[in-house]
């Protein structure tokens, strides 16, 4: 029997029971549906964080004090020594950063006027603007100079600014932070969320004042961007060893923004991953619901069965007809599935417009192989059912 | 052609054993017309059955066209009933969601003959029965009669050498059972070997040669051959006219 005429003889029984058909495509629509939904949101959430990396400069490298083993565990033995501002100094001068930027931080409460609240304070540089990409909406960031000079200048986060001088220009405004007065020079353009950090939310010092100010010794943070996206491993080095002789013993950690990132990205397919095996949940249901219509099939078209033999059909013959039945009913559900879960992300880009939920052509590949191996498993059962039909009793009963 | 020896079909429900056929011996040789009749749980679907490979004799041996059929696989009898024979039934056992002529195609499609081949076959089949304007009809936009013509038409299509018609009039009135049987015998005079199951006195008199069943034997044989036992008759060149059929037989 030619596979043309296979499928055609399979599309007719499936039209001679409409409503049936109808329904149990509509079963594996709804679980393969479930499964492109839920792969895009999980797709969807690591774009977020890949972008959000993207944004910070994916040559960006990270240097903190202490040596931090990767499990985040207790630090190497030994003597820690500073992070310092002479080092940050030193790292700046060497050949393989554009841009570095240190960073110092600590809660305080800001007033201004009455109004006060605690804000997130960062000590840094003129050039932490570039290195985290950020916009200056008015006025001018911290100014260029020697860091190891404190100062008094003050940038806001556009929610600091809002809330310290509704309605008002904060600029050359005197706010308080603890025991220090400092002069609003600028406001930040709004930037959102950052990896749960709301960069909003933050007002920024010169990095000197800030350890002053907090009596810290030790920075908390050094951003380093290496010149070039391919030489990271390079500048990674050049950094370690700089710091190593300058401290006389490997204690500090530096880490990529590429090991966060594909740290991050694989922790969230994973979780898209274990997404999928919820979905699969409800194509198994799917499943016995065609295998429900196949046996209903096959009981109810015993005497065809019986004809089939008597006309000398073989017994896989029938067995490929009522298996290939079930199997163009999944993948039919599988299209209308796949068809149903993009409008339905569609539907939820557009309520949500910055998420970037996306079904990844994996799960679509996957999505359909899936429909169709539900299709041939929950039909093998009533299939060979159908084959083992005795076509004398099939034939007799009317 | 066709030669049964001890033949026994034995079905088991329960605690008893029911005997369909009991020790049945019978010859049919090629191009002969056979009627089978006999009161109603006599046996006689049974035997078609064996005939047509649809059942496996319980017991004893069944020889068609010098093969043993109880030796054969499932695969080997499907051949032979593709290739060999045809059947007619009572309730037509068309599809009704294919039309007359898709009807008519079903054993080609599984004997993968090409689409054209298959279409051209089919009508011209339905030609043959005088169904040829009604070839784009379903089963129920045809009257009885129509649907045991196209019943009639698939299952020469594959030009078998055996035709096996159980009670092919039996939801018949008379002139459409007349036009049935009238196509049968046609095809019967162009060498098809037909055996008819019938309650009909009338159909069965037609017959040359006659058998009657009771309680899953043979009770009488108007052309038995002497080779088969025998009991009666002596043996005749093959196509040869029958004696008129027994007095006893068709009432
Ligand atoms: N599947 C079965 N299980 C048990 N007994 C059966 C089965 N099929 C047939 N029989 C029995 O075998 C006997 C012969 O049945 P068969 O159908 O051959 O009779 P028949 O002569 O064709 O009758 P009718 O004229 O009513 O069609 C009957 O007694 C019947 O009850
Ligand atoms: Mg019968």
């Amino acid at each position: 029997m030619r596979a043309r005429d296979l499928l055609l003889f399979v599309l007719g029984a499936l039209e001679g029971h409409r409503l049936r058909t109808a329904l149990s495509v509509a079963g594996v629509a709804i679980g393969i549906a479930a499964v492109v939904c839920l792969t895009a949101l999980g797709e969807g959430a690591r774009r977020y964080v890949t972008q959000e990396f993207a944004l910070l400069g994916s040559n960006l490298l990270i240097v903190m004090p202490g040596r931090v083993e990767t499990s985040g565990a207790a630090p190497w033995g030994g003597v820690t020594h500073d992070l310092t501002l002479a080092d940050y100094v030193a790292v700046s001068r060497l050949r393989g950063v554009r841009k570095t930027a240190p960073l110092c931080v600590a809660t305080e409460t800001v007033k201004a006027g009455e109004r006060s609240r605690p804000v997130p304070v960062l000590g840094t540089t003129a050039e932490f603007l570039e290195v985290r990409r950020l916009v200056v909406a008015a006025g001018e960031y911290l100014p260029p100079g020697d860091p190891t000079q404190g100062g008094t200048e003050m940038v806001l986060g556009p929610k600091v600014a809002r809330e310290l001088f509704p309605g008002a220009s904060p600029l050359g405004q005197v706010v308080r932070a603890g025991a220090w007065r400092f002069r609003v020079t600028g406001v930040l353009a709004p930037r959102g969320r950052s990896l749960g950090f709301d960069l909003d939310d933050v007002v920024f010092i010169p990095v000197q004042t800030a350890m002053r100010m907090f009596n810290r010794r030790s920075l908390f943070r050094i951003l380093v961007e290496a010149q070039e996206y391919g030489a990271m491993a390079v500048t990674r080095r050049e950094v370690l060893a700089l710091l190593a002789q300058r401290h006389r013993a490997e204690d500090v950690t530096v880490i990529t923004q590429d090991a966060l990132m594909t740290a991050f990205s694989s922790i969230l397919r994973a979780l898209t991953l274990a997404l999928v095996g919820i979905a699969s949940v409800s194509l198994a249901v799917a499943g016995v619901g065609i295998m429900n219509v196949m046996l209903v099939s096959v009981s109810e078209r015993r005497s065809e069965i019986g004809l089939l033999k008597a006309l000398g059909a073989r017994n896989r013959q029938v067995l490929g007809a009522f298996l290939a039945e079930a199997v163009v009913l999944a993948a039919a559900g599988g299209v209308a599935g796949i068809l149903l879960g993009f409008a339905a992300v569609r539907l939820f880009v557009n309520i949500y417009p910055t998420f970037p939920a996306v079904p990844p052509l994996w799960a679509v590949v996957l999505a359909l192989t899936m429909s169709v191996g539900v299709g041939a498993l929950f039909g093998v059962w009533p299939a060979q059912r159908a084959t083992r039909l005795d076509p004398v009793a099939a034939l007799s009963r009317r | 052609m066709i030669q049964l020896e001890g033949v026994w079909r034995t079905y088991r429900v329960g605690d008893s054993v029911v005997h369909a056929l009991r020790h049945v011996s019978l010859a049919i040789r090629r191009g002969e017309h056979v009627a089978v009749i006999g009161p109603s749980g006599s046996g006689k679907s049974t035997l078609l059955h064996v005939l047509g490979c649809l059942d496996r004799p319980t017991a004893g041996r069944y020889t068609f066209a010098g093969r043993e059929v109880g030796t054969l696989s499932d695969e080997e009898r499907s051949a032979l009933r593709q290739k060999s024979i045809g059947f007619v039934f009572q309730f037509f056992h068309l599809l009704p969601r294919l039309t007359a002529v898709g009807n008519v195609e079903l054993p080609m499609l599984f004997a993968g003959v090409p689409a054209q081949e298959r279409r051209q076959r089919a009508l011209a089949a339905l030609a043959a029965v005088g169904l040829a304007p009604r070839a784009g009809h379903r089963p129920d936009q045809l009257s009885g009669g129509e649907c045991q013509r196209v019943a009639i038409a698939r299952a020469a299509v594959m030009s078998p050498e055996l035709l096996l018609a159980d009670e092919p009039t039996g939801n018949l009135d008379r002139a459409a059972a007349a036009e049935v049987m009238e196509l049968l015998e046609a095809m019967h005079a162009r060498g098809l070997t037909l055996v008819v199951v019938t309650h009909d006195p009338a159909i069965a008199k037609r017959a040359r040669r006659v058998i009657q069943m009771c309680d899953g034997e043979i009770l009488e044989d108007s052309g038995a051959l002497a080779d088969e036992g025998g009991r009666r008759g002596a043996e005749r060149p093959e196509g040869a006219p029958s004696a008129p059929s027994q007095s006893g037989v068709g009432e």
